[in-house]
């Protein structure tokens, strides 16, 4: 019963939605039946165009990713672990913070084109900081007390970034891999929609230009899925690598 | 008023140990900016000594556990483990007033720590299973320190400040947050590892009852000072609520509560 009761209105809002299509309550130009969504969906599965975008967005999307994610967290435990590195770099890359990176677009195309750089510049910027800023939180907050006790017991520094300073700044990291999973995501529909002439963003607005709407709104619900997905992924890596914190650990 | 200073050697010469250090220390000196905690500080802990630590809070018994453990370096004055001075290793443990376990390693790896590196995996397993089931916590190897109550991490901590056979174990108040029974417990449970494993044992605590039950000599800290040094002939097992206990306890605390 528990199980079921979520999804009662979900679904009467789906079999309303179909019903006032069929009604003609809801022109197809406007919002096509969920029918017709599906119906395209099936269409662009068999005729493997979705494939070849999903692949590439999901391309784009890890790649900047990693990029961006990778400098963020080499730099947070730098930042966090050297007060040089900090002075250093922290303010400026405050101030980089407080340019929102999608206002950048019209920049980045004059720099990079519309070409595939031009999207992962724009991810990997997004994504960066709220990695970096998390694990520098997470480095910054790990207990001094069992610093001093893996020094008191004779530990190797590389000893105490391996098991003191890593494991304990991993769950403010974690906050950080999934908020920037979901910029991640964000900026990709933003650069795919607003130039390209691929990936998922592109089905969406090459769809408009035919007002092929089924198709449109059809683009949508990947992106939903994907993005899920990928927070998915990023949730079982967490309970998987933080089973020792109570929090996580599975009732 | 400490005629027993006279002959505090006596009853610790009859289990003098070759697995205890021996602690001298010389005109020990701490300041904290302008503030001096210890005072000229002036002792020798014999090998195997069970030696309690007493004063209120703010005398500088905590700093001078430190400066024994190494983890704090004197201002001026020195201190020789077995006549050496140099940085403390393997040899000298400290336990700390909260466990301090990583939460993220089970307890066999916790007690791990305290091994050394230089060991290879399967004796530093089999090292650390002995322990754990010398504090009684041998079917807990595996799991998570969050899931422990409070007594059992802090044996956990016992056991990783004994896995390596320290000839010195300093322990920092290590029982101040536990309830009354836990803490009789585990007063019983360090006099055992005491007497059988013969290490210098140096116990700081706010709380004379346990200090009486514990040690053989009680030094008063006051004021940076060592204001007493009192030897405690009572045969073991103590047992609790024994009246000359309780008369060494009355001495001392008047002795806290006068100033």
């Amino acid at each position: 019963m528990k199980r079921i009761v979520p999804w009662v209105i979900p679904i009467l809002l789906l079999l309303l939605w179909e019903v006032m299509a069929r009604l003609g309550l809801l022109r197809a130009q406007v919002l096509p039946a969920p029918s017709a969504v599906a119906e395209a969906a099936w269409r662009l599965a068999r005729s493997g165009e979705l494939w070849t975008h999903v692949e590439i967005s999901t391309w784009r999307a890890l790649t900047g990713f990693a990029v961006g994610g990778g400098i963020g967290f080499v730099l947070g435990m730098a930042n966090g672990l050297s007060s040089l590195s900090e002075t250093l770099l922290d303010s400026t890359l405050q101030m980089i913070r407080n340019i929102p990176h999608l206002a950048l677009i019209p920049l980045v195309i004059l720099w990079f084109g519309i070409d595939e750089e031009a999207k992962l510049f724009l991810v990997a910027l997004g994504v960066f900081f709220p990695i970096y800023v998390n694990t520098l939180h997470g480095v910054r907050s790990v207990d001094r007390q069992l610093l001093e006790m893996g020094r008191a017991y004779s530990m190797s520094e590389r000893q105490l970034f391996l098991r003191v300073v890593l494991p304990g700044a991993l769950p403010s990291v974690f906050v950080g891999l999934r908020y920037g999973l979901g910029i991640m995501w964000l900026t990709l529909i933003v650069a795919e929609t607003i130039s390209g002439s691929s990936g998922i963003g592109y089905m969406a607005m090459n769809a408009r230009e035919f007002m092929l709407v089924d198709v449109v709104v059809f683009s949508i619900l990947v992106y939903a899925a994907l993005g899920k997905l990928a927070d998915s992924i990023a949730c079982l890596l967490e309970r998987t690598c933080l089973a020792w914190n109570p929090v996580y650990a599975k009732a | 008023m400490n005629t027993a200073v006279m002959d505090r050697a006596s009853s610790t010469m009859i289990r003098s140990s070759n697995s205890g250090a021996n602690l001298a220390l010389r005109g020990i000196v701490k300041s904290f900016g302008s503030q001096q905690v210890l005072r000229g500080i002036d002792l020798d802990i014999n090998a195997g000594q069970f030696v309690a630590i007493v004063g209120r809070s703010g005398c500088g018994k905590s700093t001078l556990l430190r400066l024994i453990a190494g983890l704090d370096e004197p201002t001026r004055g020195g201190i020789a483990v077995d006549g050496e001075t140099g940085q403390r290793n393997q040899a000298t443990r400290l336990m700390f007033q909260e466990p301090r376990l990583l939460p993220w390693q089970r307890v066999i790896a916790n007690v791990e720590v305290g091994l050394t590196q230089t060991m290879d995996t399967r004796s530093r397993r089999n090292q650390a299973r002995k322990v754990l089931a010398q504090v009684g916590l041998a079917d807990r190897e595996n799991d998570w320190p969050g899931i422990l109550s409070g007594g059992q991490r802090q044996r956990v901590a016992l056991a990783r400040a004994l896995a390596s056979h320290p000839r010195l174990l300093a322990l920092d108040e290590p029982l101040g947050a536990l309830d009354a029974l836990t803490r009789i417990e585990m007063q019983e449970l360090i006099e055992r590892m005491w007497l059988d494993k013969g290490f210098t044992a140096i116990v700081v605590t706010h709380d004379v009852a346990e200090a009486v039950a514990l040690a053989d000599r009680i030094l008063v800290l006051e004021a940076g000072t060592v204001a007493m040094d009192v030897t405690v002939d009572i045969p073991r097992p103590r047992r609790r609520g024994d009246a000359a206990a309780a008369a060494v306890e009355g001495r001392i605390l008047d002795r806290l509560l006068l100033h």
